[in-house]
């Protein structure tokens, strides 16, 4: 017989062996036990930690949006996720290319230019870290595989730097302390620029409601509803998780009105409102990285931290937060109009033909776009309309844009007044 | 048989004896041709990348085409010599190092199986849960070996071929480069810490077959598998269950601050994989009819 260890005895006899043969089965017990309570302790740990909503006392709409804005929160570090969605097809490299093509023509080609890299930020999830210390140093990065890009703003100058090719971009910032003390030099991305954002927009034509409170990386906040009064938007309506403390916004969140995920989807999942070490935002380019300075850039390139961000984020998602502020994509195009009001606001513009890659412009590309897009006639003529999750977009033949957060309907309907 | 039963019983085994078979254990592993060579390989990619980055640099064009392209970190290299380390590990945690492990985890009990020499260590009082625990140590110090092994020769191809000095984190902070190398340790660790899942498979394979071959082809069989899986993304549901899916963690230590989500998870789910299997490995062979 084979040399059984000492923790094993078998001997002969069929009531030992039909024992064995059980305390055999028996051992098996403990890896699909262990597997079993990993399972459950995955599967009920998030369960459990949702302590349930936080106990706060009520609050109007209108103390909690006089709360968000005479918060001053000058000094955080954190760690934010965003999600969007926009149900843009996933052309990957193609899709930044095209984009950044799009915001700053004959930019420098410099992996490390803001403009070109947060528009990354237009689909998939992304995790971001902000940290700020007053309004002359902040710090954003977005975490990539492996790599990083961050931009750094620290007195007057500011740093892009991309680790995964060792490349740096140089600004300077000196335009920006001037006319937007203290709104714009939040680090921008977090939470409380989308709402800034979307409260703009609170009049007349929208609700705001105070829904419930929750518990956003560990604090207590409490749920902004904002929700569009009219109809023929494709906005579903906005929550704002405002922490209780600070007024600082925490989490936003976008669902479109056709229903499912949401759009955006932007929240700390770590927040922390004690001064970020100084050496955060010290910056100085590393050895052999290839510096490209702002002025090299092109004219298409960005000044100032803030804005650059601003412009490159509405360019990139088509304005979708910002119904109302026309700067980032009226100072690019001119000649920008507004049809509407409030959430059924439609931006249009005449691009003579040039500047979006449409079928006739754009040779190639342009007929890839087009592909995209789908063919609409009207009292207006005939033209292409481009959809998303939230955006829709009709472009002229005539070569006039029709942009807006509202239904394709809504855009024909904008273009065949305007006739 | 019942004689070592006795024996056990009236006579407790010193922990030293544990001691001892570990030793012996490791003195056999690590004396193996097989087990050198694979170490010989771990240690040559290190050079062969170093000495890429220099040819392709030596004309001043930047690494990697400048595009961000190859494994992590390459575009660094040429400015600090440490970065190659990072780089070694990031090329070598995919494939080379899980295979290595793969190849010693399938042949630790298979192995012996198939030598016919299986029945020799159980006559030694020390009970079978005790050699599977002493193989799995082995194999787990196999892992810290071999990553070493990496580093190490990382380090010294970068310090020939490349400055060394202060260095920039991916987060664009300067440390200084005492940190570096601590960093370089702890990421060395942390790769060594993301073999325990593999090594604890390829146990848990090495007692289901009586062919050593048999059980490392399956070993690496299954980690290719997995990588393939993971790279689907389709799957994404069960792409957090993988044991190669936060591999790559190992990068975020060179954050500033390390940013540890991915850190803690990965070295979770390698616990998770180690106990798992590592029961299972211990049910199927403290159960099974040795026969070689």
């Amino acid at each position: 017989m084979a040399p059984y260890a000492s923790d094993d005895s078998t001997t002969g006899g069929e009531v030992d062996e039909q024992r064995s043969g059980r305390r055999k089965a028996a051992r098996y017990v403990v890896p699909v036990t262990v597997m079993g309570v990993a399972a459950a302790t995955i599967g009920l740990v998030p369960a459990l930690a949702d302590s349930g909503d936080p106990d706060l006392p009520k609050i109007t709409a209108q103390q909690l949006i006089e709360k968000i804005a005479t918060s001053d929160v000058q000094q955080l570090s954190g760690t934010v996720k965003i999600s969007t969605d926009l149900g843009l097809p996933d052309l990957g490299g193609l899709e930044s290319s095209l984009m950044s093509g799009a915001a700053g023509r004959g930019e420098g080609g410099s992996s490390a230019d803001p403009t070109a890299k947060l528009t990354e930020l237009a689909s998939g999830t992304h995790t971001l870290r902000v940290a700020a210390d007053g309004p002359d140093k902040q710090k954003l990065s977005l975490l990539e595989n492996a790599a990083e890009y961050s931009l750094v703003h620290n007195g007057k100058d500011v740093w892009g730097y991309d680790s995964k090719s060792n490349e740096v971009f140089h600004g300077t910032a000196s335009e920006s302390p001037k006319h937007e003390k203290g709104k714009e030099q939040q680090p921008p991305a977090t939470p409380k620029d989308f709402a800034e954002e979307a409260l703009k927009a609170a009049d007349d034509t929208t609700s705001v409601t105070v829904d419930g409170t929750a518990q956003v990386a560990g604090r207590d906040a409490y749920k902004l509803l904002i929700k569009p009064k009219q109809s023929g938007t494709t906005v579903g309506a906005i929550t704002v998780a405002v922490d209780s403390e600070t007024g600082m916004p925490l989490k936003f969140t976008l669902t479109p009105a056709s229903g499912g995920a949401a759009v955006v989807d932007a929240g700390f999942t770590q927040v922390s409102f004690a001064k970020p070490a100084a050496s955060t935002f010290d910056f100085t380019p590393p050895k052999g990285a290839k510096v490209t300075e702002e002025k090299d850039a092109g004219k298409g390139a960005e000044k100032g931290f803030g804005k650059g961000f601003h412009k490159g984020f509405d360019k990139g998602e088509a304005r979708k937060h910002a119904p109302k502020s026309e700067e980032g994509l009226g100072k690019g195009l001119g000649g920008m109009k507004t049809i509407g009001e409030g959430w059924n606001s439609i931006a249009t513009f005449d691009t003579g033909g040039e500047g979006v890659p449409s079928g006739k412009g754009g040779g190639d590309l342009g007929g890839f776009v087009d592909s995209l897009g789908d063919k609409v006639t009207g009292k207006f003529g005939s033209g292409t309309v481009f959809s998303t999750r939230l955006v829709n977009a009709l472009i002229t033949d005539d070569g006039k844009v029709y942009v807006g957060m509202v239904t394709k309907d809504a855009l024909v309907k904008a273009a065949d007044a305007g006739k | 048989m019942s004689r070592a039963e006795v024996v056990e019983s009236v006579r407790p085994v010193s922990p030293l004896w544990t001691f001892g078979l570990l030793r012996s254990e490791l003195t056999t592993t690590f004396r193996r041709w097989r087990t050198l060579a694979l170490l010989a390989v771990l240690a040559a990619v290190p050079v062969l990348v170093g000495i890429a980055v220099k040819m392709e640099t030596s004309d001043g064009s930047s690494p990697g085409g400048g595009g961000g392209g190859g494994p992590a970190f390459i575009s660094q290299i040429t400015n600090n010599g440490l970065f190659l380390v990072f780089t070694a590990l990031a090329a070598t945690l995919p494939f080379f190092l899980p295979m290595a492990i793969g190849v010693v985890a399938g042949d630790a009990i298979a192995g012996e199986a198939n030598a016919g020499t299986l029945r020799y260590l159980l006559v030694a009082p020390a009970g079978r849960s005790r050699l599977l625990l002493t193989k799995y140590a082995t194999v787990v110090i196999f892992c810290l070996a071999a990553t070493l092994v990496v580093a190490v020769s990382a380090l010294t191809v970068g310090a020939l071929l490349f400055p060394l000095g202060d260095l920039t984190t991916i987060s664009g902070t300067q440390i200084s480069f005492a940190e570096g190398l601590g960093r370089a340790l702890l990421i060395a660790l942390a790769v060594a810490a993301s073999l325990i899942g593999v090594a604890a498979l390829g146990l848990f394979v090495s007692t289901l077959t009586g062919s050593g071959i048999a059980a490392m082809a399956t070993t690496v069989g299954l980690l290719i598998t997995v990588q393939i899986l993971d790279q689907i993304p389709q799957l994404h549901a069960l792409q957090p269950y993988f044991f190669s899916h936060y591999w790559l963690s190992f990068a975020d230590l060179m954050r500033e601050p390390v940013y540890w989500d991915d850190l803690t998870k990965n070295l979770g789910l390698q616990a998770l994989y180690a106990v798992v299997f590592g029961s299972a490995a211990w049910a199927r062979f403290t159960t099974k009819d040795i026969t070689a």
